[in-house]
């Protein structure tokens, strides 16, 4: 009778085991796939402005800088900016919820501390006229994205951004940059 | 009944020695494909020669598959991204010239912790981009 509890947990740890060597995870199918819903976000991210290349860029910078980004990278040629901030991450609801918990249980349960946002701008020429900047058309870009760190230090989010509301605000920002820049404010 | 016993406990160090005796340095310049198989399933090449204008239809094309821009070098010829959704997926795309009339854009890509060495991914990705560029993408020998 010992015996045999004996292999049934030499055998359950060889099945762990098996498990532990085989379980590289591979990439899902539908990661670079495109979908409707990636149609979706393209129009929600991206919007249209009549001024050339150079001006946008420089007037997105601005508008980045307005909302606490740090540029991290930048490639004119290609019409890039990449920009990232750190913040909190705290929500109310999460620690109500843990302090509950933890009155009623005694266990302290992590709780969201602070989030990494990155963002990345593109722009695109549309139409280029070398003569007058507001005849350009220029397409510009953008995609948020963030990683939320707990106070044990775990990632507990990684995801893109696809709120409408987010983009809409930030193009009406971009759109008030332009116009401060046309009059030089 | 006893000798039964030894072998199973040999059997369970064994295992144990396989899960962990590779010395994780090896990682360094570990891949699973042979080198000529790897760059066969990452490069495509297109009729074109605007290099530019394919650096960036491929960051169009990133942006659409819902990554980030991490990196752009327009001199070097590449581009990089992550994309966030649960899993990280982290790709890099370098295009140079091939001939007087080609271009060839390679791909490599890293999800999580392991490298994309399967070659669907790589198929999806270069649809989306011929699509983008409305050009074929032509496999290399």
């Amino acid at each position: 009778m010992k015996n045999s509890t004996f292999f049934r947990c030499v055998l359950y740890f060889m099945v762990f085991l098996f498990f532990f060597a085989g379980c590289a995870q591979t990439i899902p199918k539908e990661a670079l796939q495109l979908s409707k819903e990636n149609l979706e976000n393209r129009q929600l991210q991206t919007r249209r402005f009549d001024t050339n290349e150079e001006t946008l860029l420089s007037a997105s910078a601005a508008v980045l800088q307005d909302l606490g980004f740090n540029i991290t990278e930048s490639e004119t040629e290609l019409g890039v900016i990449v920009c990232s901030k750190q913040r909190e991450a705290k929500s109310a609801g999460q620690l109500v919820g843990a302090i509950f918990l933890a009155a009623l249980t005694g266990v302290v349960t992590p709780i969201d501390k602070e989030q990494l946002i990155r963002a990345s701008l593109v722009t695109n020429p549309i139409h280029i006229d070398e003569t007058e900047k507001s005849k350009c058309q220029t397409a510009v870009r953008i995609t948020f994205q963030r990683i939320v760190i707990n106070t044990d230090g775990d990632v507990t989010r990684r995801e893109c951004i696809n709120e409408a509301k987010i983009y809409q605000e930030f193009f009406d920002k971009l759109a008030q940059s332009l116009f401060l820049e046309a009059h030089e404010i | 009944m006893k000798r039964k016993q030894v072998l199973m406990v040999a059997l369970l160090i064994a295992l144990i020695m396989l899960v962990s005796c590779a010395p994780s340095t090896k990682q360094v310049l570990a891949t699973k494909e042979s080198q000529v198989k790897l760059r066969a399933i990452q490069t495509r090449a297109f009729d074109t020669t605007e290099k530019e204008k394919m650096l960036r239809t491929v960051i169009a094309t990133l942006q659409d598959l819902g990554f980030v821009v991490d990196k752009g070098d327009a001199t070097l010829g590449t581009v990089s991204g992550t994309k966030l959704d649960r899993y990280a997926l982290r790709m890099t795309v370098s295009v140079r010239p091939r001939g007087e009339t080609q271009l060839l854009v390679r791909a490599n890509a890293q999800y999580n912790i392991t490298a994309v060495e399967e070659p669907e991914p790589y198929q999806q990705f270069f649809d989306a981009l011929s699509k983008a560029i409305f050009l074929t993408a032509h496999q290399v020998d």
